[in-house]
């Protein structure tokens, strides 16, 4: 049984790829702090923010929480889902654009 | 076993007696749990983008400082405190309890430094830019309502999180738990993490006044 364990565990990354991950995720930190202080425009700063912060999720969810080195089953049964109902919450964001239209003048 | 493990290996994973992940059911627990309260922060931060798309003058209170530069920090803080957790898992698996036990009150230092740096925060715009949960001077009071739900639930995972993180660490040090189950917080407080790289952008950095 222990062999087993071991067997699973010595396909995991070592020490330099964590603190790779690690300064990557500080360099794309370091970039969205920039540019907020740069005051970007509204959209292209959410756009980017976003794609910024999924990249940082992707990388800490792969290698520090060590979904890459698990079995796809377990991706497959758990992600799909999760990006379907997040994707599902965005039916509202018509509703939010049009509350403000809808108030009446004062 | 190993008459078992061949016979298993041959037929399908899914024709039961094995795990179809080869994982343990306390690290699968800890990933329904994680999908789960992501799908809570998920709605959560979908309340925040809804509420300021339908309220024009939302409220930029974040000054670059100390409000940025603060949160700026506590992301450091807690990007460290996982590069410490992955480095505490990492020292469990190799059997050395003593290191891994370094590690994690390593962890659980920057995790103190982030609550206590978001405390500080929470002071500052309460009490300089008189941002409540119930109101505010730019007359959005869904404002106050969200930043504090959003941010007071994330800083209560952390929380508890700390809590998790020093019942594991006692135990590794008297020799008790297997590599397995730090691994298992560890995924826990990664996702802490994970959840403020999506707060820190949207909620701070989106209305932050240089």
């Amino acid at each position: 049984m222990s062999t087993h364990v071991e067997e699973i565990h010595s396909h995991g990354p070592g020490i330099p790829t964590f603190a790779k991950v690690w300064v990557a995720l500080l360099v794309l930190t370091g970039i969205e702090v920039f540019l907020a202080y740069m005051q970007t425009p509204m959209m292209i700063m959410l756009t980017v923010l976003l794609g910024l912060s999924v990249i940082k999720a992707a990388l800490i969810i792969a290698y520090f929480m060590h979904l890459k080195f698990e079995r796809l089953s377990l991706f497959l049964t758990l992600f799909p889902m999760l990006i379907f109902c997040i994707v599902l919450m965005l039916i509202f964001l018509g509703d939010a654009y049009r509350i403000p239209m809808m108030r009446p003048p004062v | 076993m190993s008459t078992h493990v061949t016979t298993a290996a041959a037929g399908s994973l899914w024709e039961g007696g094995r795990s179809p992940y080869l994982t343990n059911s306390k690290k699968f627990g800890m990933w329904l749990f994680i999908i789960s309260d992501a799908l809570t922060f998920s709605a959560m931060l979908f309340v925040y983008t809804y509420s300021r798309v339908s309220n024009p003058n939302w409220p930029t209170p974040f000054h670059f400082s100390p409000s940025i530069v603060f949160s700026s920090v506590m992301t450091f803080a807690l990007l460290t405190s996982s590069l410490t957790m992955v480095m505490a898992v990492h020292a469990m698996n190799r059997g050395n309890r003593a290191a891994a036990a370094r590690w994690l009150i390593a962890t659980m230092a920057a995790g103190a430094t982030f609550v206590g740096l978001h405390l500080t925060e929470w002071m500052n715009l309460i009490h300089h830019e008189h941002i409540t949960a119930l109101g505010n001077e730019w007359g959005v009071p869904l404002f106050g309502g969200t930043f504090f739900a959003i941010t007071g639930l994330h800083m209560t995972h952390v929380v508890i999180g700390l809590i998790y993180l020093g019942i594991v660490c006692q135990a590794v040090m008297r020799g008790k738990f297997k590599a397995e189950d730090v691994e298992v917080a560890g995924l826990y407080w990664h996702f802490v993490d994970l959840v403020w790289m999506f707060v820190f952008p949207l909620v701070y950095l989106m209305s932050a006044k240089i």
